[in-house]
């Protein structure tokens, strides 16, 4: 089984030589960490800056250099600084190849809820809902089940929508899965982790064809 | 030149009333107007509806105007990390309409821009789309989102001139150039205020027509909201 580490590790070997990518909060977050450095990519965030770097040295924190998690941060250079709007004319207009995100649930029909527990929990889709509306390429990064030890790979959500029909990979602590228009497909298996143990924490439709091979991390 | 500074900043809230709408820039607490909060404060307007990305935290930003019950309603994108927002929605004292973050930049930018209302992707299918008009454009659905109405526009930017025209810095940019002109009346609060042909016009994000009141802020705390650092190698 897969730590947070491990799933960002493997979300990383996704990230392509020159690509825009969007990183949630969370888990995608780390996926930075893990990107190979013979590569050119770039990091939105959608507070407004393109060519993201990383955390700064202690003494060197700026107010006004921070990243969507509202974290402290550098620039590389050739990086830019713009505002909302046109950030969001990054994500709606399709300017950015990737955008790796968490999740509470994600239907098999690539239904994604993210934001939002009614009643308990209500913490706002932020940029979320414009980033799933628009973008092409979807990978969601989340554990596989819940705190309860329940599928959060479902049938259909069962929160609010962030989101339809728009998820196409999914990366958990215990597979890759691909959303088809029959369901879940297994892709890979996390080390050690076995169909079986996957089939059971999986609620939606999952389609096993053939030998579903291990993840190399 | 037309100047629009004004001496401090009780004269460039003249006019603030209560039931009033504002916007308010910044991020988190990055780049929001902390002179106008503070003073939003001291005047203790009631009932006011607040359009902004975030609420602040507990015990800054717009958080401060939330502990002394000043809004009546609250338009953002996100809400976390603010405890006594999330009470007071939850309780149902705070009337709160999620939008989603680049549906609230670019109901602003319309707002400021003169367009009616834009049609997005964003929130198809989910309930902030629920009785709000929808089409299709090749095959793709869309929302249509009004633009913004607000009686004054709080924007914080980095250096300012008299004529009111802005430069940003950093990601404390965001929301504050779609606010500016986008209200009634655009109140910018700058670090610095600079003399007039100091600014080079090649450089100016906002041009001074879309302000109104432009004043220097007496006191800045800038505070850090997540401070994430790495050791030296």
């Amino acid at each position: 089984m897969l730590d947070k580490n491990g799933i960002a590790k493997r979300i990383a070997k996704e990230v392509k030589d020159g690509y825009y990518v969007n990183l949630g909060i969370g888990i995608p977050t780390l996926v930075a960490n893990y990107v190979r450095r013979d590569i050119e990519v770039e990091f939105q965030s959608e507070n407004g800056v393109l060519g993201m770097g990383p955390f700064p040295y202690e003494g060197e924190e700026d107010a006004d250099l921070i990243n969507a998690g509202k974290q402290t941060i550098t620039t590389l250079p050739g990086a830019s600084f713009f505002d909302s709007a046109m950030s969001f004319s990054m994500i709606r207009g399709q300017h950015v190849d990737l955008t790796i995100l968490g999740a509470m649930e994600v239907a098999e029909n690539g239904d994604i809820a993210n934001w939002k527990i009614p009643g308990k929990m209500v913490k706002g889709m932020g940029g979320a809902m414009d980033l799933v509306a628009s973008a092409e390429n979807i990978i969601v990064a989340m554990m596989h089940t819940n705190k309860r030890g329940e599928s959060k790979l479902l049938k259909t959500c069962s929160l609010p929508l962030t989101g339809v029909g728009c998820v196409k990979k999914v990366v958990t602590n215990l597979a890759v899965l691909e959303v088809t228009d029959h369901g879940f497909r297994l892709l890979e298996r996390a080390p050690g982790i076995s169909v079986e143990e996957i089939k059971k924490a999986t609620e939606g439709t999952l389609i096993v064809d053939g030998d579903i091979p291990e993840m190399l991390l | 030149m037309i100047n629009k500074k004004v001496a401090n900043v009780q004269e460039a809230l003249q006019g603030v009333t209560d039931h009033m709408t504002f916007m308010l820039g910044g991020f988190g607490l990055s780049g929001i107007p902390e002179n106008a909060i503070a003073e939003l404060v001291n005047i203790g307007v009631k009932g006011v509806t607040c359009i902004s990305n975030n609420a602040g935290v507990d015990d800054f930003g717009l958080g401060l105007l939330l502990q002394n019950r000043q809004i009546k309603k609250m338009i953002s994108s996100y809400v976390g990390e603010n405890d006594e927002f999330e009470r007071q929605m939850l309780s149902g004292e705070l009337d709160v309409e999620l939008v989603p973050q680049g549906t609230l930049a670019e109901r602003c930018r319309a707002a400021q821009a003169g367009f009616p209302a834009v049609y997005t992707p964003a929130g198809y299918g989910t309930e902030v789309a629920e009785g709000k008009e929808t089409r299709a454009f090749d095959g793709k659905m869309y929302v249509l989102e009004h633009a913004f109405k607000a009686d004054f526009a709080f924007v914080k930017a980095w250096k300012g001139d008299a004529v009111g025209n802005l430069i940003f810095k950093g990601t404390s940019r965001n929301f504050n150039p779609n606010m500016c002109g986008a209200a009634k009346i655009t109140v910018a609060e700058v670090e610095e205020l600079v003399p007039l042909g100091a600014l080079d016009p090649n450089q100016i994000h906002i041009p001074g027509i879309f302000v109104q009141r432009i004043f220097k802020g007496e006191h800045y705390e800038k505070r850090i909201e997540q401070r994430t650092t790495r050791p030296k190698a």
